[in-house]
């Protein structure tokens, strides 16, 4: 009879999980659940049509989990590369909380679970939408693209501008040209989003060799593309306000925002990407636009529900 | 934390659970518990509503 003991708790013990509810949780990765149920609300308020209350509280709860799942996919996958990175290390399965085949396992059944309430609760095209935004998410861009190409979080952004086109489709059973100004102001803006973060975390990713745009093309091309990209989005962000689907004072908060964006990057620009302060400074202003910017859409679609104006 | 492990030198190779990996182990099964539960309401009330909502408008 043999004893083992005082093994850190760290380490995997074949056979012995020593994963909490807590960790199951942090594979969903919570912080993009909540952008994500959240621009998924914004397509369902602004969209022609009704759906009773409690249905589109689940069709939300669905789009939040199949979200979740294409998280805890992409963590499955990706461990490899987040036990390299000082941002990820701490993850449940790099750190060796939840076993690699449990984070796989989580996020299968969690992606067929939450496709198949969408399509019980809402309708089948939003499942469909919903099935082909957890796969775009987790092949397309976590085991194709993120590793291969600096353009990997421009194509791959499309999964995370998705979920307002998910919403539109619960309440109408269609993909309106208007949800996919939503999906354009989402798309554009996260490549600028993610450089500014690849320039602050960029010897992060050199050590974990993905092929981030500051790492390959350098940082003062980088600086350059999120320039281009804050003067694309800007203007697109104002679009709402032109063809119906917001209203002027939506324009003129849109355009204001727009405007630090592009302000925000110049100092990038200027330093050659080399000013972590200016880089800092776009990140955090990134979520601030996008947040008040769908903050206002939302504002404005329940007023004009609520037949206020 | 501490892990005991118990290895049997016959086929029989058991795993002692230490105090703290019963505890993790107990709160798994609570929140399965939880969410099949969940579940179950979630889906009886979908069920529910759509018959509810077929019911006043029979073309549906």
């Amino acid at each position: 009879m043999a004893y083992v003991n005082d093994l850190n708790a760290t380490e995997p013990v074949p056979g012995v999980s020593l994963a909490t509810p807590r960790d199951y949780f942090e594979l969903l990765k919570p912080r993009v659940m909540q952008l994500v149920v959240f621009t998924a609300l914004v397509g369902m308020v602004m969209a022609p049509g009704s759906i009773d209350l409690f249905s589109g509280a689940v069709a939300l709860f669905a789009i939040t989990i199949g979200a979740g799942a294409s998280g805890a996919l992409n963590m499955w996958y990706d461990a490899d590369i987040d036990r390299k990175m000082a941002r990820t290390r701490l993850r449940p399965v790099p750190s060796g909380r939840v076993a690699p085949g449990e984070a796989l396992a989580f996020g299968i059944v969690l992606s067929v679970g939450s496709v198949a309430l969408l399509g019980l609760a809402a309708n089948w095209l939003a499942a469909g939408l919903l099935a082909f935004t957890i796969f775009f998410y987790a092949v397309i861009y976590t085991m194709w693209l993120k590793r291969s190409t600096p353009e990997n979080i421009v194509i791959g952004g499309a999964a995370g501008a998705l979920p307002p086109v998910v919403g539109w489709a619960v309440l109408t059973g269609a993909v309106g040209w208007e949800s996919l100004v939503l999906f354009a102001i989402i798309f554009l803006w996260t490549p600028p989003h993610f450089w500014a973060l690849a320039l602050l975390k960029e010897e992060d990713y050199r050590r974990a060799n993905v092929p981030m745009l500051p790492n390959v093309a350098g940082a003062a091309v980088t600086a350059h593309r999120i320039l281009y990209y804050s003067l694309i989005l800007a203007p697109v962000g104002v679009v709402p306000s032109f063809i119906g689907l917001a209203s002027p004072v939506y324009g003129v908060i849109a355009a204001g925002l727009g405007a630090v964006l592009i302000w925000k990057a110049l100092p990038i620009l200027r330093s050659a990407g080399t000013d972590r302060a200016a880089a800092r400074g776009m990140f955090g202003y990134s979520l601030v636009y996008l947040f008040v910017l769908f903050a206002a859409l939302l504002v404005e679609g329940i007023v004009a529900r609520l037949g206020w104006f | 934390m501490a892990v005991e492990q118990v290895a049997m030198s016959s086929p029989d190779e058991r795993i002692t659970l230490t105090d703290d990996q019963r505890r993790r182990r107990r709160s798994r099964s609570i929140a399965i518990a939880v969410i099949l539960a969940g579940l179950v309401v979630l889906f009886y009330v979908i069920t529910m509503v759509k018959l509810a909502s077929t019911a006043v408008d029979p073309s549906l």
